[in-house]
């Protein structure tokens, strides 16, 4: 017998009676989106900047070099893309546009569609996502039910910059993906 | 060693022991604290615990439905009875790459399949990534928690590791000189790693995708600079449909760390082109569970360690006493399932206060389920010593001339007897305890004398 048929069929030995699945309801929460995000990628230890504060930032840290995967901002890159994303090891920034944000715990969709490298998001120094303030939606629920069940080969919430703990619950930022995140709304 | 002994070398230091307990005690007010942002986390809490039910009691279609559909995504899937058949799949797949070295991101089911040494074995060198997971590996320990792998180190002995390993500062103990010192040791590890292993959180039947949650973003930097993708998962976490997830990404890092939601949340389901993915569904005592009814819910469990967190033995006796993959409340109602010999003290290494089962994003009933595995462990290897003590009570509380006698006996042997009677090495009752201070009359007496 495979192993595939030995579990299937020692489920089915048991004889179990099925129990229902739940229908969800949509929770929403009370505050309004875009503070309760703002609020929310804070926390996160992320900021959320304008378009005036970013190119400040951009401008005095001259980056040398830059990937820009979003239409909704003006920025061009400063290195073209390569083919093996083992390259963009000493990438410093790389500008990516988000497909929806969640108010209640500043999650940001990203899907491959978006991501000319699945490993962009994490092996970039600094991350900048653009995010429409029209696409802010209140909790996980509404995300989904708006992402559907659409193919994307490899889809990501995010909501903050890599960080970790594990050294005496002391939170550190930059652990082995980006060392800060900035969301742009616009 | 039995949990008993394990605790007592672990309480030893007892400044540790005090930080330790503090510290998880933290995390648990911090998940407290969050909850209560929620107004609708208890219902939240009902919909996830529903939603495992009507998984488990349907496995077997949900199981063939998500392979179909990972199948038809270009995901490999593999099945799995236990963990020798789990190690041998992922040992054939990198014979296949002729991979020397993989990164692995954090997984129980591999801690509990002892994949590591099976594979170093075999001339293949595995790399923790998370950065617990990467402390505790360097020390050859298994972690001693499942989502806080470390917490049982304090910086200074990470320091003098790290200083030995990694070649940093020496008495440098500053977590975050100590963390980016880890970030660029592990980043040439993955931009060298062909092949990358990940747990899995979720699996989704409907869509054949899986999910994989970070804060370190370790898993995917593996991953997404790795040619193939291994995922090692129980049978057990599968959920039906892709907006279940909602429910459950609201709950778990809540639950784990109070933190709103983990920062990476990727969601695999085909792999980028000229790349591969493999998934491993594993059984290994899974369906066994699954049988006892009594014990069936366990197996709703998302690791998400709330439970070690808030117990008053977890967080006193520490993770390694439980001597088991997954220790604490959790492990307790687990481990025995798998060798109920090795694991008989477990179910013991509780008070039964219930703040596991309420702190539970599932509800699990963890709580009743350690007092059933009381009984079976009870009932197959009697009754631990107490067995003759306890037949002598019972003709005593039989008898009410023989009860009043036994009690004026005893009021007056507890003030006489030597102290070395009660704390005595063979006498394990004495270890901890204190005896009360014995009244001078019966309840009886002083209540006759009372009511006239």
């Amino acid at each position: 017998m495979s192993s595939k048929a030995f579990i299937l069929s020692a489920i089915r030995g048991i004889g179990q009676k099925g129990k229902p699945l739940p229908e969800l309801p949509s929770f929403g929460i009370e505050e309004e989106l875009e503070s309760a995000f703002r609020k929310s990628i804070e926390a996160n230890k992320g900021q959320v900047v304008n378009q005036e504060e970013f190119s400040e930032w951009l401008r005095a840290n001259n980056f040398p070099k830059i990937v820009v995967a979003s239409t909704s901002i003006p920025f061009s890159a400063t290195i073209s893309l390569p083919e093996d994303p083992h390259e963009l090891d000493d990438l410093n920034l790389a500008i990516l546009e988000g497909q929806l944000g969640v108010a209640e715990n500043g999650a940001i969709w990203l899907d491959d569609r978006h991501l000319p490298h699945r490993a962009l998001p994490f092996i970039t120094e600094h991350l900048v996502i653009v995010l429409l303030k029209s696409r802010l939606f209140p909790t996980m629920h509404q995300a989904y039910e708006e992402i559907g069940n659409q193919h994307s080969g490899f889809g990501l919430f995010i909501a903050g910059p890599s960080k970790t703990a594990d050294i005496e619950q002391s939170l550190v930022i930059g652990a082995h993906g980006a060392m800060s995140l900035r969301v742009i709304l616009v | 060693m039995s949990h008993p002994q394990a605790a007592t070398e672990f309480l030893k230091d007892q400044a540790k022991a005090k930080w330790h307990d503090e510290t998880l005690w933290f995390v648990r007010d911090k998940r407290d604290r969050i909850s209560k942002t929620i107004p609708e986390w208890e219902e939240l809490r009902n919909l996830a615990s529903q939603i495992k039910e009507n998984v488990l009691s349907q496995l077997d279609v949900y199981l063939e439905e998500f392979e179909q559909n990972a199948q038809k995504n270009g995901i490999q899937v593999h099945w799995a009875k236990d963990a020798e058949e789990h190690n041998e799949i992922v040992l054939s797949i990198l014979q296949k790459q002729k991979c020397r070295a993989i990164v692995k991101s954090k997984s129980i089911l591999t801690e509990e399949c002892h994949l590591n040494p099976y594979l170093e074995k075999n001339g293949i060198e595995v790399v923790d990534t998370d950065l617990g997971e990467r402390i505790v590996q360097f020390l050859n320990q298994p972690p001693s928690h499942i989502v806080l792998p470390a917490i049982h180190l304090k910086k200074g002995e990470i320091s003098e590791l790290f200083h030995e390993k990694l070649h940093t500062q020496k008495g440098n103990e500053d977590p975050t000189y100590l963390t980016h010192a880890a970030r660029l040791h592990l980043r040439e590890k993955f931009l060298k790693a062909k092949v990358a292993i990940t747990g899995v959180n979720f699996a989704v039947a409907e869509t054949g995708e899986f999910v994989v949650c970070t804060n370190e973003g370790n898993a995917d930097m593996g991953v997404h600079l790795a040619d193939v993708h291994i995922a090692c998962m129980g049978i057990e976490k599968i959920i039906p449909r892709r907006k279940d997830l909602g429910v459950f990404l609201r709950l778990l890092a809540r639950s784990a760390t109070g933190q709103p939601v983990t920062n990476y949340n990727s969601h695999f389901r085909s792999p980028s082109p000229g790349k591969e993915i493999h998934l491993i569904l594993v059984d290994n005592g899974r369906t066994a569970q699954l049988a006892r009814e009594k014990f069936r819910n366990s197996l709703k469990c998302i690791r998400c360690g709330a439970c070690m967190n808030t117990c008053p033995i977890y967080r006193r006796s520490g993770g390694y006493s439980y001597g088991s993959t997954v220790p604490g409340p959790i492990g307790s109602i687990l481990s025995p399932g798998l060798d109920m010999k090795k694991h008989s003290t477990l179910p013991f290494a509780s008070t039964l206060c219930g703040s596991c089962s309420d702190v539970c994003p599932v509800k699990i009933n963890i709580h009743e389920q350690l007092y059933e595995w009381r009984q079976e462990i009870t009932k197959t290897h009697g009754e631990l010593g107490k067995g003759l003590s306890m037949k002598l009570a019972n003709g005593i509380f039989k008898s009410p001339l023989a009860y009043k006698i036994s009690g004026n006996l005893m009021r007056a042997a507890l003030k006489t007897l030597p102290k070395s009677l009660i704390y005595h090495p063979i006498n394990s009752w004495g270890k901890g305890r204190n005896l009360p201070e014995t009244p001078n009359e019966s309840f009886k007496d002083w209540y006759q004398r009372n009511r006239k």
